[in-house]
């Protein structure tokens, strides 16, 4: 249906943003591809729409030493084809190009995605798994927030009402892997893992399996001591507490935690 | 050579190519006021109030409840339903479905409608809900206390044989769940309505648009005159679009606000509306019981059908004597007893989807002959082709009467397209290997009933002044291509270019009577119907020409492939149809070369054979459908490219059946997909290529030798991938998959057959 | 709000509510009609349009945003009233039947086939895994963005 009414105004700046975002319902816009399906169902009727969708200074990857820093405006179509994140991440390349459909990736961002809080986005899974981290800035001035602290809710987020997300920070990384299983090929995981060796170790992160992306600690705690892919894949539900829904009931998520963490295992 | 049989490209397709559809969403109405329904948000309740206040403080709104609204409720169609059940235009004490209609805004613009609609604040005392089937059928909670029962109607057949599976040497049982579907047409509802001068004209997303508006013109106290429907593009409709026995509300109070409001009035239904109000599809139970010998001759058949009517019963509630008359499918069962019984629930009334009652029937029976097949040990095509009707024309036991056929030959041509023979040895190949990607292949023989009520259609054929040919028909193409269809059997008989011949259709005001499109039956009695006016209007035109050549009529022959009349013998002098038409202009005499004819046809009973290949990772129980190999025999084919086309979309739709969709309410009867992102209609990256084989068996039923084809693809294909899944997985034990067989449906298919 | 934009190469202002969506702007004051509402959720694409030259789904952009943008719809497609390939394609391989939810996959199949001149079919199922069709099972589509590949589109 039609949208509630709001006020619009861009931002020309990322403090200007700020500013405008301190005020009571403001709430802001990037791409659009989260929050206008929210708007266009008013679930979501904020009184003023800040547009930061032109701060072009909030577009980039770039290499950081050991790590590569990601704009959080970068739209997904953009990270598909980025030589740099290719380069020093292919996973994140490839799971950015499969978010959602080519109309979403042409126009939805990084920021916007992950700032949203889904528990099932692609973007949102890796980022925790690969121990990423965010960087905030807010009128208090800028922060990182750990990917561990990150995601504190369906829809929620360490994010204060009047900070944006301005980069992700990412380890460079090899390999790695994303299984995820879907009912139609633009939906939302039913139930994702992600693997990827980092710091010397293996990370394993789950999408769909809880109120947030989460990590399988479980999992990881195996595989630290010394188990098989297939033994410690076992572990992938323990400590989740999946959701029931039209995609999948609690028990056939846990199901398939267990077999894609399996599947991802064997194959970085 | 006659254009017939070719595949002729549309001539409708330039409009929409280039975005100028008309859509009715697209019509400019100067100063149309915009509606919304506010719909109830309960499945069951009793309305104790409605407070429009906040909502009618936003200027240039007004707000109506049921007493503003003085027309009497929407009975169901006349089927044979009880007239308690009748639907209220708007609810007045009490609301039975989520999305009822509540209350009417008219404002000046969408916006502020949409705005006003959130405003209008209802009290409701929740009733208990009923949404299973089976729980309404023991008459404890009773949606209609004045009808006394849930029960909207029964199809018994005539006596209970107690020996129906006397002999049988085996009987196998089980049930197939035809799950609930949402028709989703791409472009929702949209109606628009004007009155002036004593007279309503009604813009109609529609399929149906002369039954329409006799049905509105009724339920406004109008004469069917005073009442003009335009029907423009419409965005498809299989079978939801039936607008005038589907239970469909909104048109009726539309059209009555134009003239009670004396302003034009518009209204278009949102998407997540529509998933509520657009009827649904399917939702029937159907317990089978199949008996035989140990040889693989079937010799028994029962079939116990409970049906889903929603909460209004309308035309879904008829469908299960379809059903039941069509339960033996293409087998030659001797003793065949089917019942059915339908009753209401707290949810969206079920309309005539895409097969209508017909898809049901074969799904059943062709499960029940692959788990005979399983039970007798014998390969599933050998059994089928054991027991097929192989004589025609055949009555069924059902009392059906099948016009022509040739099953086997339909199987036969299945199977080679498929070299069955090395699937079976690559399923094979991959058992012995045990991997996890096993392979399904699974079979289905059907046969429908197309044109199923019988129906008779109106066309009519003018030669316009410069030789051409305007076709008027009372079917309603709303993608179906009649305007290129049509136009090639009137171009055939009239001998002229097919450039020079278009199709006028559901404008009531210009077509003078007409039955719509749906039940497949347009191409047979529609396109009958245009054909056997223009052959009217060559005999008339012959009189002319012996008139202006000064021959006898019964000496003037028309050359089909000059499209020049003559006298036989004497190709000189001629005339062109321009020619003729020209002078008969001058002479006042154009009229003469105008006719129309009604055809009224016979059902006729398409068939075919589906193969489908499915992939099953076992582990995740995920369904990939690999390939679909389709026979689809529909008689005489007009133009092979369209009738290809609504083969790939039905079929389409039938696996979509089998592997995706299903419409579900929660136990308080709240949509749980009631959008396109909760409700898994499949893109083009969930489904393969189709490979579809030609194969006509004509009807002796209509002169062109034509049967239906538009739901035969739907009706094939889901038993046909079902049926491919059970294959997949029998070697765990496996019998019955739950449709949609997605992924967590297969899991726990091998997991209960596991334990 | 003021807004700015080129729409099929003409420059349009315009005063727009913030909450109008860009298909209702084109649609209702632009009066190009081409461009289909055909859900609610972002799912079926019949809205799609492109801007800056990629396909975009234009129900889920608000007009304010597209200002200073370039945006092509379906009417903006035929050069000199001669079809595109694409669309010369969809009718030579029958690839739509209601029509509704046709413009959308025009456009999709444009931006497809700009960003990959040689798609696989695999690539082209993906590649429209964003628009939704219900009359035509997909494979008549299919085989037009293959043809209109074939022919340089």
């Amino acid at each position: 249906m039609i949208p509630a009414a709001f006020e619009y105004q861009r931002a020309e700046s990322v403090d200007q943003a700020l500013e405008l975002l301190g005020r009571e319902d403001a709430k802001a816009i990037a791409g659009g591809h989260s929050l206008i399906p929210l708007l266009r169902l008013r679930f979501a009727r904020p009184s003023l729409l800040v547009d930061i969708g032109r701060l072009e200074e909030l577009r980039y990857v770039r290499e950081d030493g050991d790590r590569i820093a990601i704009g959080a405006l970068c739209r997904h179509a953009d990270l598909a084809l980025d030589p740099v994140l290719a380069a020093g991440c292919g996973l994140m390349a490839r799971v950015a190009g499969n978010v959602g459909d080519p109309q979403v990736r042409h126009r939805g961002t990084i920021g916007g995605s992950v700032a949203h809080g889904d528990p099932a986005s692609d973007l949102g899974t890796i980022l925790l798994t690969l121990d990423a981290d965010f960087v905030a800035r807010g009128p208090d001035g800028e922060r990182t927030i750990p990917g561990s602290e990150f995601f504190t809710g369906p829809f929620e987020t360490a994010l204060g009402p009047n900070e944006l997300l301005t980069e992700l920070r990412i380890p460079k990384l090899e390999g790695g892997k994303y299984v995820k299983h879907v009912r139609r090929a633009q939906d939302w995981a039913t139930v994702a893992v992600a693997a990827a060796r980092v710091d010397g170790g293996i990370h394993v992160g789950l999408a769909g399996m809880g109120g947030t992306p989460v990590r399988a600690h479980a999992v990881e705690q195996a595989l630290a001591d010394g188990a098989s892919a297939a033994d410690a894949a076992a572990h992938a539900a323990d400590g989740t507490e999946p959701p029931s829904d039209v995609a999948g009931s609690s028990e056939y998520r846990a199901h398939l935690a267990r077999v894609l963490t399996r599947q991802a295992l064997e194959q970085i | 050579m006659s254009i017939l049989g070719n595949r002729v490209l549309r001539s409708e397709d330039d409009r929409f190519l280039r975005g100028r559809g008309t859509y009715v969403e697209n019509l400019e109405l100067e100063g149309a006021a915009s509606v919304t329904f506010v719909r109830s948000l309960m499945a069951h309740a009793r309305i104790n109030g409605i407070d429009t206040s906040a909502a009618e403080a936003i200027p240039g709104v007004r707000v109506l409840t049921a007493d503003d609204v003085p027309l009497p409720a929407f009975g169901p169609p006349p089927f044979g339903l009880p007239p308690a059940m009748g639907r209220p235009l708007v609810a007045k004490d009490v609301v039975r479905l989520v999305g009822e209609i509540v209350a009417v805004v008219v404002s000046d613009d969408r916006a502020s409608g949409t705005d006003a609609a959130e405003l209008v604040m209802v009290d409701y005392d929740p009733l208990p809900v009923v949404v299973d089937p089976e729980e309404s059928l023991r008459d404890e909670l009773l949606l209609f206390p004045e009808a006394g029962t849930n029960v909207a109607g029964r199809t018994a057949p005539a006596a209970h044989a107690e020996d129906l599976f006397d002999g049988c040497e085996v009987t196998v049982s089980g049930t197939i769940v035809s799950q609930r579907m949402a028709p989703c047409p791409l472009e929702p509802r949209s109606t628009a309505a004007a009155f002036e001068d004593g007279r309503l004209t009604l813009w109609l997303s529609t399929q149906t648009p002369h039954q329409d508006r006799d049905t509105i013109a009724g339920m406004l106290g109008l004469e069917p005159a005073q009442v003009r429907v335009i029907a423009p593009d419409v965005g498809g409709g299989f079978g939801a679009k039936v607008i005038f026995a589907s239970g469909l509300t909104e048109e009726i109070l539309v059209g009555w606000l134009a003239r009670e409001l004396g302003r034009p009035i518009r209204w278009t239904e949102t998407r997540s509306e529509s998933m509520l109000s657009l009827p649904h599809g399917r939702a029937m139970r159907l317990a089978y019981t199949i008996g035989g010998a140990k040889d693989g001759t079937i010799l028994a058949y029962k079939l116990d059908v409970l049906a889903d009517c929603g909460a209004y019963p309308t035309l879904g509630a008829i469908l299960t004597g379809f059903t039941q008359l069509m339960s033996s499918g293409v087998y030659a069962i001797p003793r065949v007893e089917a019942e059915g019984t339908t009753v209401v629930t707290n949810t969206t009334q079920i309309g005539a989807f895409r097969g209508a009652g017909r898809p049901e029937a074969i799904q059943a029976i062709e499960a029940a002959i692959d788990r005979f097949a399983d039970e007798v040990g014998m390969d599933p095509a050998e059994v089928r082709k054991l027991n097929y009707v192989g004589e025609f024309p055949h009555k069924t036991a059902t009392g059906a009467q099948y016009d022509s056929g040739d099953y086997a030959g339909a199987l036969e041509l299945a199977l080679r397209s498929a070299a069955y023979e090395d699937l079976r040895a690559e399923q094979k190949r991959r058992r012995d290997e045990g991997g996890t990607k096993q392979l399904g292949i699974g079979l289905s023989s059907y046969v429908e009933i197309t044109n199923p009520l019988g129906e008779g259609e109106l066309g009519e054929v003018e030669i316009t002044p410069d030789g051409g040919a305007i076709v008027r028909t009372g079917s309603f193409s709303h993608g179906q291509g009649h305007e290129t269809s049509f136009a090639m059997i009137v171009a055939d008989r009239l001998g002229l270019p097919f450039e020079k011949v278009t199709v006028h259709k559901g404008d009531t005001d210009e077509v003078a009577s007409g039955t719509g499109t749906y039940g497949s039956k347009s191409t047979q009695i529609g396109g009958t119907a245009s054909g056997e006016a223009a052959t009217t209007v060559v005999e008339q035109a012959k009189q002319l020409v012996a008139d202006y050549l000064e021959a006898n009529p019964q000496d003037v022959v028309l050359d089909l492939g000059l499209g020049r009349f003559h006298v036989a013998g004497t190709p000189d002098p001629s005339l062109s149809w321009e020619e003729l038409a020209s002078r008969a202009e001058g002479d006042g005499r154009l009229a003469e070369l105008k006719a129309s004819h009604e055809f009224k046809g016979a059902p006729t009973f398409p068939f075919g054979t589906h193969v489908a290949v499915v992939e099953v990772d076992t582990e995740t129980g995920q369904v990939e459908l690999q390939r679909m190999v389709c026979v689809d025999d529909a008689g005489t084919i007009v133009n092979p490219l369209l009738a290809e086309g609504q083969v790939h979309g039905g079929v389409g739709i039938g696996v979509s059946q089998a592997l995706y969709e299903q419409f579900t309410f929660g136990e308080d009867g709240t949509p749980l997909t009631g959008n396109l992102t909760t409700y898994a209609f499949p893109s083009a990256a969930e489904l393969p290529s189709w490979e579809t084989i030609e194969m006509e068996t004509p009807t002796p039923a209509n002169p062109l030798g034509a049967k239906g084809i538009g739901e035969s693809g739907t009706i094939g294909a889901t038993p046909a991938v079902y049926n491919a899944v059970v294959d997949a997985l029998s070697p765990f034990g496996v019998k019955h998959v739950d449709m949609p067989a997605n992924g967590e449906n297969v899991w726990r298919a091998i997991e209960e057959a596991k334990a | 709000m003021k807004i700015s934009l080129t729409v099929n190469g003409t420059k349009h202002e315009a005063d727009v509510e913030p909450r109008t969506l860009l298909t209702y702007f084109l649609r209702e004051q632009l009066g190009l009609k081409g461009t289909n509402v055909g859900c609610d959720t972002s799912s079926c694409g019949a809205c799609t349009v492109l801007i800056d030259g990629v396909s975009v789904k234009s129900c889920t952009v608000l007009a304010v945003q597209a200002d200073g943008s370039e945006v092509t719809t379906i009417e903006g497609l035929a050069a000199d009233g001669q079809l595109h390939p694409v669309q010369q394609a969809f009718h030579e391989n029958h690839a739509l039947q209601c029509g509704f939810c046709t413009p959308g996959f025009v456009m999709a199949s444009v931006s497809l086939l700009k960003e990959n001149p040689s798609p696989s079919e695999e690539e082209i199922r993906l590649g429209l895994e964003g628009n939704l069709c219900r009359c035509t099972g997909y494979h008549n589509i299919l085989r037009a963005v293959q043809a209109a590949a074939r022919a340089g589109a």
